[in-house]
């Protein structure tokens, strides 16, 4: 006897992915185990370390915290979805890199989505600013000093 | 740490959900599912239904009324932080949106899942018990409001019956034009659980007399607490340090706070008194500015 | 050091672009056609015989392939082996009769998906008989105390004492002794990723395929022992990213569980830990220790001696945890001269999750507890705290220097790295802020570490705390090749969990072959590929890596030469090697260009000179400089080669009434040697400082009186956030190791080994006006608060 399924239609990164999914998936288990987008990172499943992050409509949230089912009809981005059209880094991926905000990657995904998200709506931030928006989103590499330079500098290269 | 497997429906309408919840015993809503969602995957909850409400417009706005600011059950956390217009009207809650979680959380978690959930720790249900919030519950047979006094019942335990939907929240608004408030908290790190939480509002008049002061304590105790009988003594007062810290101190008495991991009984008894008076004394303080 | 050409210098990490576009490779990532999942079932008791095991409902559900429990598993493979002498402690991913913690695995489920899997672990049935269990170390060693392996007749798997130097002497001619406990609560550096691996039996090739997040020294070799596979039948694939490890990710149980589950189903398996099996189940707990002090000191505030006795509670099974008793050997009077130590160091099993490797390799706790004596000796004698470590630290002119334990430190400049951190903080403001906080009744500390990050690997303590371990080979290698389009290929033989090693090998062989590094492609053998590697541990990969990469390319580039001599018709000493170019000195049109070079070493074997081998590689495989000795008579030994140093300075604010404190400014300073990428060093160090707030006020794995893990998700177990970590800085001194390629030193341990100890100090000099102290960390929001608390009350 195997689980119900259910169709969704999401939008992940621009294009329409539709599938067929038990209710208890969880939204990061299918953008990494059905849809391969593995940049996408599982650390928790508890909802506290932010590895998981993703935009939905537009805003970060905790993909671990939210069932397949319930992104129905919605728009996800991932950090697959991040780079330019044509393939480039962002500017923020891109400064990540000049300022080595980043060793392991793991906690990378979701720290750019929330950074991101920080600059959409704030494009001027204060240091107090960036590290409360990542401050969901926890890092055991970094101490957080070069990703912290990372967002600065990436406001400073958008104005 | 997978779900146990549970089936899904997705409510179109608050008379959906209803009929849904009335028509599934072993029913649970899902809102944000910031605090549902991590109880399911280490399957300490396992409903055999989860009936989806988050697609519900309808219980998701902010509507200023006369005396009262109406927001639906669904209206997520981020929405009533940014809305300015109820701020300006009820400033306790952005105040104690500041404290909630992360952005992230905020981002999907509800004013209606946080009630309906009842830490007693957290801060939205102690906002509601301090402004004597009213919650309007609906189910298939009809609708009812319930006092925040009345609604939080005890640790993660509200009067919400199994057919019921959290409909919508009314934050009073006080008239008095001198009023301030403020919420304050000690946690152990930015966004966690408060050991000991408290907040409150004053009004003032032209002299500085205290008018009408409302403040509780979240954390200490099985639900969140309010003080109206030690904040009428507050009435007439000028507020003074003094009486802030009796005020404090007797409320302090009146808490019955639990001992875990990271604070002990006598500890949050501690921060309740000392918390009560930070309230009160920045609240105080707005008050005179504005 | 502007004599290098790209060593030192501001250089992207060639890691970096991967993982910025979500194209890191993590185990997870893995995915094998066919592949099942696991789950485990846990044992709900701290101790307690094992009566039954049910596992015909959990075998019905669907999806699932099997169970398998302690009783198949045991028989089925051999005991891992613990590294002290302790014969009779057996140690398998499942238990067997007995569990020995609450978390340990009883059995193992595996089906089609994760969520099948922990569907059917559910109803695994199992019977348990409680015993008693005991959970605290003190007690563990009473006689009568329950005995976590009967077989080995205590629960004392450790115990060495060491007297180096004429001790009791200096305690009684000494004008002045103190003694104190400082207490390390268990805490570990808990990557965001938890363990994973993943295996595939080819019965065809009879090889066992392995990719796994692993950072573990011999891990192919252990884990084909205990499979009871020849050594070259497990393939492991050190191409997997690693999301972090910081020491602990040994992974053996898993490892062995998982590849016998893929050879006995004949399937990829897959076993990715969830936060809960990882937290409790994965064995990887750090220090759990208390230090008994006794210092000797005269009233001048020369240190005389000191008595050090170490007491780890290891948990209810011993890997290489113990040897983290040991490795402090190699620093044992810290950067202090201190002619005359005494060491006692005990290892206690207890009824909890086993401790496995940390970051530092029990150097921080051992560092907090000496700096811990520094400031009480500062307070006692009314000193100031920085002014008795300047008359203590070693002087820049006595390195090489020896200390009695037997290692020598390296290099050194001691005093200037603290000059630079105290001009860096503008120390004399940041005590001017200080006294003016405590003016309007705050509570304000200043803290101060200066503490050495031994590096470099020399495990030599292995054979000091078990003379039957005779192990003194601790090597590294790199294969460099030039191919026939010029282009540089170097190989690295171990796995990688952010510390940037492609850049850093990369960087290294550009360096000596003069060719940019960003043309340098650095790619992993797999372990039946590569040459022998340790791993990266004990902050050796600069000094090891580095060296090996240096060396091989050296060898490529004497060949070069060579061929250009054989062509020129001259002597190399006649040649000048210029960014791959080799031309007669003096006479510039008479030259062979890199390209030309290549083509004649890959397809002109006419103009070979007649001793070079074809084609353009070259192999190097380096023994740690200063290792390969057994210890004296007298327990001494040279262990670690290179010592890097740090001084930290912070300033913290304790809000009296709530007990909380808010870390300010956080000034760091650093001397690794030469530093070959200066962003890597520093983010590890930012890093490491951030592992050490977390210890020092957050971090604890609580257990409950009934040997329950009370924090064992992320609500309880406590990480600092961007908002816990101040703004962190660093000042860089550099004084080169005369022992490796560059005169650099390792660094991967950086910050971690100073930060708590800075913190304690911070706090403890925010409390000092009440009378009040705190030695146990972590300290947490209630512990000060009871310190204010009851030193108000004092």
């Amino acid at each position: 006897m195997s689980e119900k399924l259910h169709p969704v239609s999401v939008e992940v990164n621009g294009v329409r992915r539709e599938a067929q999914v038990p209710a208890r998936l969880s939204l990061v288990d299918f953008l990494r185990d059905e849809l391969r987008l593995t940049g996408t990172h599982v650390g928790c499943e508890h909802g506290i370390c932010g590895a998981c992050s993703v935009m939905l409509d537009g805003e970060p949230v905790r993909s671990c915290l939210m069932y397949t089912v319930q992104a129905d009809g919605h728009k996800v981005t991932t950090v697959e979805g991040l780079a330019k059209p044509d393939g480039t880094l962002s500017i923020l991926q891109d400064s990540f890199c000049e300022t080595h905000g980043l060793q392991c990657g793991y906690c990378t995904p979701g720290m750019l989505i929330a950074a991101q998200a920080l600059l959409d709506a704030n494009p001027h931030p204060s240091e107090e600013q960036i590290r409360d928006a990542i401050g969901g989103n926890l890092c055991r590499c970094t101490g957080y000093q070069q990703i912290v330079e990372a967002v600065k500098l990436a406001a400073e290269r958008t104005k | 740490m997978k779900s146990a497997p549970f089936d899904y429906a997705r409510a179109a309408s608050l008379a959906e959900a209803c009929e849904l919840l009335a028509r599934h015993g072993d029913a649970k809503l899902i809102a944000g599912g910031q605090s549902l969602v991590p109880m399911m995957a280490m399957r300490l909850v396992r409903p055999a239904i989860l009936v989806d409400i988050n697609e519900i417009a309808a219980l998701k706005f902010v509507k200023p009324e006369k005396d009262a600011i109406r927001t639906g059950a669904c209206t997520r956390q981020c929405a009533v932080e940014r809305d300015d217009a109820l701020a300006a009207r009820v400033p306790l809650l952005r105040q104690a949106l500041a404290w909630v979680g992360h952005t992230q959380t905020r981002n999907r978690g509800t004013v209606g899942g946080s009630l309906a959930h009842a830490d007693p720790s957290a801060e939205l249900p102690l906002a509601a018990q301090v402004l004597g919030a009213t919650i309007v519950l609906r189910s298939a047979k009809g609708s009812r409001t319930l006092d925040a006094g009345k609604f939080f019942a005890g640790p993660m335990s509200t009067s919400i019956r199994p057919d019921e939907c959290l409909e919508e929240i009314h934050w009073p608004v006080w008239s008095e034009k001198r009023t301030g408030s403020a919420f304050t908290e000690i946690a152990i790190r930015h966004g966690d659980f408060a050991m000991v939480a408290a907040c409150a509002q004053v009004a003032l008049d032209s002299r500085g007399r205290c008018t009408r002061a409302a403040f509780g304590l979240g954390g200490a105790a099985g639900t969140p607490l309010a003080f109206p009988k030690i904040a009428s003594r507050l009435v007439g007062t000028a507020l003074d340090d003094e009486a802030i810290d009796d005020a404090s101190a007797d409320a302090a008495k009146e808490t019955d706070p639990g001992s875990d991991l990271h604070a002990t009984k006598e500890y949050r008894r501690h921060l309740a008194r000392v918390l009560a008076a930070r309230a009160l004394r920045e609240a105080r303080e707005r008050a005179k500015e504005s | 050091m502007s004599e290098f050409r790209y060593i030192g210098k501001k250089r992207r990490a060639k890691e970096d672009p991967r993982f910025v576009s979500g194209r890191g490779r993590y185990v997870a990532d893995v995915a094998l056609p066919g592949m099942k999942h696991v789950a485990l079932v846990a044992s709900a008791h701290a101790s307690a015989r094992i009566a039954a095991i049910d596992a015909k409902a959990a075998l019905a559900m669907p999806g699932v392939l099997a169970v398998v429990t302690g009783e198949e598993f045991c028989a089925g493979t051999d005991s891992l082996v613990t590294g002290v002498d302790a014969p009779k402690l057996t140690r398998f991913a499942l238990a067997r009769d007995v569990v020995r913690y609450a978390g340990e695995w009883v059995a193992a489920v595996v089906a089609d998906t994760r969520a099948l899997a922990e569907d059917a672990a559910e109803r695994v049935e199992v019977d348990y008989e409680p015993l008693p269990h005991v959970i605290d170390a003190e007690r563990a060693m009473q006689p009568g105390a329950p005995l976590v392996h009967p077989a080995h007749g205590s629960n004392v798997i450790l115990h060495r004492k060491f007297v180096w130097g004429p001790v009791e002497e200096a305690f009684a001619k000494a004008g002045h002794r103190l003694a104190f406990r400082a207490s390390w609560s268990r805490s570990a550096t808990v990557p965001i990723e938890t363990f994973g691996v993943a295996a595939q039996w080819n019965a065809g090739t009879e090889i066992l395929d392995v990719w796994a997040s692993i950072q573990m020294p011999k891990y192919p070799d252990q884990v084909a022992k205990a499979l009871r596979l020849p050594g070259n039948a497990v393939r492991v694939h050190y191409d997997v990213d690693v999301g972090g490890s910081y020491g602990v990710k040994r992974g053996l149980k898993h490892t062995v569980l998982v590849g016998y589950l893929a050879r006995k189903l004949g399937v990829p398996v897959r076993f990715i830990e969830d936060r809960l099996e990882n937290m409790r189940g994965g064995d990887m707990q750090g220090p759990d220790r208390f230090f008994d002090m006794q210092v000797a000191f005269d009233a001048d505030g020369t240190l005389r001696s000191w008595k050090i006795r170490a007491v780890d509670d290891v948990g209810a099974y011993a890997g290489r945890a113990p040897f983290q008793l040991g490795k402090p050997i190699t620093a044992i009077c810290g950067p202090y001269r201190i002619p005359a130590v005494e060491y006692d160091a005990t290892s206690v099993l207890t009824n909890k999750t086993p401790q496995e490797a940390v970051r530092g390799f029990g150097q921080s706790p051992t560092n907090f507890a000496m700096e811990r004596t520094l400031d009480r000796v500062a307070a006692y004698l009314k000193m100031d705290r920085i002014e008795l470590r300047r008359k203590n630290l070693i002087r820049k002119e006595q390195f090489p220097y020896t200390i009695p334990s037997g290692s020598t430190y390296d290099s050194g400049d001691y005093h200037a790295v603290l000059d630079k951190a105290l001009a860096a903080i503008d120390y004399p403001a940041l005590v001017r802020a200080r006294d003016e906080a405590r003016k309007s009744g705050k509570l304000a500390g200043i803290g101060i570490s200066t503490c050495l990050e031994p590096s470099g690997g020399n495990s030599a303590f292995e054979v000091l705390l078990n003379p039957k371990n005779e192990t003194t080979t601790w090597m590294d290698s790199c294969l460099v090749r030039v191919d026939l389009a010029g282009s540089v290929t170097g190989v690295m033989n171990t796995s990688s969990s952010g510390q940037g090693h492609e850049s850093l090998v990369s960087t290294v062989i550009g360096e000596v072959l003069e060719r940019d590094p960003s043309t340098v492609r650095v790619v992993r053998a797999d372990s039946l590929q590569a040459l022998p590697s340790n791993s990266p541990v004990g902050s050796r990969m600069a000094i090891m890596l580095g060296g090996a990469a240096a060396g091989a390319a050296r060898k490529i580039r004497e060949t070069l030469v060579a061929i250009a001599a054989h062509n020129l018709e001259c002597a190399p000493a006649d040649l000048e090697y210029r960014g791959g170019d080799v031309a007669l000195k003096g006479v510039p049109g008479r030259k062979l260009t890199w390209d030309q070079l290549v083509e004649i070493a890959h397809r002109k074997f006419h103009r070979m000179p007649p001793d070079v081998d074809p084609g353009l590689q070259a192999t190097f495989v380096w023994e740690v400089p200063t290792g390969g000795a057994l210890p004296d008579a007298q327990g001494r030994v040279q262990i670690y080669p290179c010592y890097s140093f740090e001084a930290h300075l912070v300033y913290v604010e304790i809000d009296p009434d709530t007990g909380k404190p808010r870390l300010g400014k956080y000034v760091c300073g650093h001397d690794c040697g030469v530093m070959i990428n200066p962003d890597i060093v520093h983010g590890m160090t930012f890093g490491g400082i951030a592992h050490g707030i977390g210890a020092a006020l957050y971090e604890k794995f609580s257990y409950t009186e009934d040997g329950q893990l009370a924090a064992g998700t992320f609500m309880d177990y406590l990480l600092p956030s961007a908002m816990e970590v101040p703004p962190l800085a660093i000042v860089d001194h550099c004084t080169p190791s005369p022992l490796t390629s560059f005169g650099q030193k390792g660094s991967g341990e950086a910050g971690y080994l100073g930060a708590p100890a800075a913190i304690a100090s911070a706090v403890n000099d925010a409390l000092a006006p009440l009378g009040a102290s705190l030695d146990a960390l972590p300290m947490s929001h209630l512990a000060i608060w009871n310190a204010i608390h009851n030193g108000k009350r004092a």
